[in-house]
């Protein structure tokens, strides 16, 4: 399938070297070189924000981190104004990638699915609206998912959760100590984060899926595939890398999330797997908790562990960037 | 523009009438005058600006902090600008340390807090900066009743002491078919179903008030200090008053403290306190007899109050927050500024500003301590 890919290259090659007649060519316009200044400008503004708000968070974190009188990244508990100061960011690192594994989980099969139904087997005058409204989706703010968690999910899920922890009690991720209400648990939070993620993957998942070669597809058909051996040998190796950083893209907003987490969790400063209990803190719900009544060591405090949740995900973006420049490798060998 | 005019006529309009009847109402000098605010006696056609009251400034005034006392100044600053349509008074509910580091940076000219400056903290030092060549003061303002909520069917009116609070909140007593429950109410059919505590997840004065009268009236039974963060181990949390009402309104055999408002807003039960002196209920009232029972500790104007958690005056309802109005006396704030913190806690402090905190879910300042406050405000120059 390898001779079929060569339009794609073809086209990056021609992007490719089109740059260097801006620079180097004899005639060069006014208007392209305004823009060449303006888009540099423009990434080169980026850059430098990220730079500066790097600087600006360490700058804050240092005095905090030094004024901790424990280890600032193994200590679960969050109580940087009282005395002796005791914070540290265990649980809340612990808390917001285990809330962010759950929505993936739950959220990338679905949108997988949808993106494919829509790219694949929608008929043209069903697929355009269920895209818009599964794009719309995305446009609704947090604090009405976390009100809608609240006030809506929580209550709905506890039957489905009882019956979990009844039945599948003896697996740690869903033992419940006695007492449980099922209602402001970690699995909840996932639930609702998933929702949240849900339209970003599938919207760009699908656009992955909409950009198959029309020749893979066809060649896979001419061997007498079925709809769902195409999509398995045309569809799915060729979106592997859209779906991996659809998932990241997901994965980013999850572990940003605040104000609904903040509204579904009931949050304390504890390391546990049981997803079923009340528990769990994560880095931005604990932010916009804490931040009303935090003095300026608590302020700082906070500053600092969002200096963390930047690296984390500055770690994750970096990982799936890995990940996709392998798997397309990997997808031109094997192809 | 043709709704902009239509808008602004009946603002006019309608800032003439209450005008006139705050202006009936409103005498700072005389806190026997009638208090009623929507009794307009007058109703000569008099025009808005020559009836304009006493207490009525002209710009706009800057304030922000405490959420706690949110409902409150909404209304009041409602009712000041409807009285003086000259002025703009802004609150952001922003929290009390915010609300302290506004006024602190000068971006605000009052501060509102549910505890005063703290001068361990070198809260009050950089406050009397801030207000150089005058200074500081803490004005309470606004006392808030903390209802012990809870959600048992069949048993209203649950009676507590700080004792069995304490030992609830800390995990102590777990069911609430417990001997020191059921002692304290005999006649009440209690459940053998254990008791999920709820506490505030977001740090809140509400918090901070209701663990310091756990650890000052429960005598060693509470061991976890008070704080604005909840420190006690276990129980579940909620954001925000509105996310602790939700959690108790929706989950049978909780229990946990909000602010009166919100437990009255969603039909909550409430439980009855009794610190020695029999069991009360919760009514303006009785919390303002506990206030009443305060002692000022500010030095000079300041009016930091010291509640009296442990009281044990007869139908005083001993759990509240008091948040205070953080501002300067004797200089420091730019004249024009001045004069609208001086008219507009001159109006906050009145008859009709007090009676409104009632129908709102707070409680009125006691006579005496009121008093002084208005002394105080006096000195706003």
């Amino acid at each position: 399938m390898s001779d079929e890919q060569p339009p794609i290259e073809e086209v990056l090659a021609t992007l490719a070297p089109a740059p260097a007649p801006l620079s180097t060519g004899r005639s060069v316009r006014p208007g392209d070189r305004i823009f060449a200044v303006l888009s540099g400008g423009a990434s080169l503004t980026l850059l430098l924000i990220i730079a500066l708000i790097a600087a600006f968070l360490l700058y804050r974190s240092i005095p905090a981190v030094r004024a901790d009188t424990t280890n600032f990244l193994t200590t679960s508990a969050w109580f940087p104004d009282s005395t002796p100061s005791t914070f540290g960011i265990a649980a809340l690192a612990w808390g917001t990638l285990l809330s962010s594994l759950i929505a993936l989980v739950l959220a990338v099969p679905v949108a997988v699915g949808t993106a494919l139904f829509i790219a694949h087997f929608a008929p043209r005058r069903l697929a355009q609206p269920l895209a818009y409204l599964v794009d719309l989706l995305a446009a609704v703010p947090s604090v009405i998912y976390g009100l809608w968690g609240l006030f809506f999910l929580v209550p709905q899920m506890v039957g489905l959760q009882t019956w979990l922890a009844d039945h599948l009690g003896w697996f740690p991720l869903f033992s419940v100590g006695s007492g449980s209400t099922f209602k402001q648990t970690m699995l909840n939070a996932g639930v609702v984060l998933a929702v949240m993620i849900l339209p970003i993957i599938s919207a760009v998942t699908r656009e992955v899926f909409l950009q198959v070669p029309r020749d893979h597809v066809e060649a896979a058909q001419a061997l007498g595939a079925t709809r769902w051996e195409v999509i398995r040998l045309a569809v799915l190796p060729f979106g592997r890398p859209g779906i991996i950083s659809a998932s990241m893209l997901g994965l980013g907003r999850a572990l940003g999330e605040t104000v609904a987490i903040a509204l579904v969790l009931s949050t304390n400063y504890v390391i546990s797997w049981k997803i079923l209990e009340p528990g769990g803190n994560t880095f931005a719900a604990n932010i916009a908790l804490q931040y009303g009544y935090a003095a300026d060591l608590g302020t700082n405090a906070l500053i600092a562990s969002g200096l963390v949740l930047f690296v984390i995900t500055l770690v994750v973006n970096i990982v799936a960037r890995g990940v996709i420049a392998r798997r397309r490798e990997f997808a031109g060998a094997a192809g | 523009m043709k709704l902009q005019r239509f808008a602004r006529l009946s603002a006019v309009a309608l800032v003439g009438v209450l005008a006139l009847a705050a202006c009936g109402s409103n005498n700072n000098t005389s806190p026997s005058s009638s208090s009623s605010a929507s009794s307009s006696g007058s109703g000569a056609a008099v025009s808005a600006s020559s009836a304009a009251p006493a207490f009525c400034a002209s710009g706009t005034l800057n304030g922000s902090g405490s959420t706690a006392q949110a409902n409150a100044m909404t209304q009041w600053i409602k009712d000041y600008q409807t009285a003086c349509p000259d002025a703009t008074v802004n609150y952001g509910q922003v929290g009390s340390g915010q609300g302290i580091k506004d006024f602190l940076a000068k971006t605000t000219s009052f501060g509102g807090s549910d505890s005063a400056l703290s001068p361990t903290k070198g809260e009050t030092s950089a406050a009397n900066g801030r207000c150089a060549p005058g200074t500081a003061v803490d004005l309470p303002m606004v006392p808030g009743p903390i209802a012990v909520v809870y959600n048992v069917p069949g048993a209203d009116n649950l009676v507590f002491t700080p004792a069995v609070l304490a030992g609830i909140f800390s995990g102590k007593i777990a069911k609430w078919n417990d001997p020191a429950i059921t002692a304290l109410n005999p006649s009440a059919k209690l459940p053998a179903q254990a008791i999920t505590t709820f506490h505030r997840s977001d740090a809140s004065g509400t918090s901070d008030n209701f663990t310091e009268y756990l650890a000052a009236a429960a005598g060693g039974a509470w061991s976890y200090g008070h704080d604005k963060q909840w420190k006690a181990p276990g129980g579940q949390g909620a954001k925000g008053s509105a996310g602790v009402a939700q959690a108790i309104k929706s989950t049978q055999f909780t229990i946990s403290y909000d602010e009166y408002s919100y437990a009255r807003d969603n039909q909550l039960q409430m439980g009855q306190v009794d610190n020695g002196a029999g069991p009360v209920t919760l009514t303006p009232d009785a919390v303002a007899k506990a206030v009443a029972a305060a002692k000022i500790v500010g030095t000079g104007d300041d009016l930091t109050l010291s509640l009296d958690y442990a009281t044990k005056a007869p139908g005083a309802y001993p759990i509240l927050l008091v948040t205070y109005e953080i501002t300067c006396v004797n200089g420091g704030l730019p004249a024009d500024q001045a004069a609208l913190v001086k008219g507009f806690l001159s109006y906050v402090v009145s008859d009709a500003g007090q009676q409104k905190l009632v129908a709102l879910g707070y409680a009125p300042l006691p006579t005496e301590i009121r008093s002084k406050v208005q002394a105080v405000i006096a000195k706003v120059s």
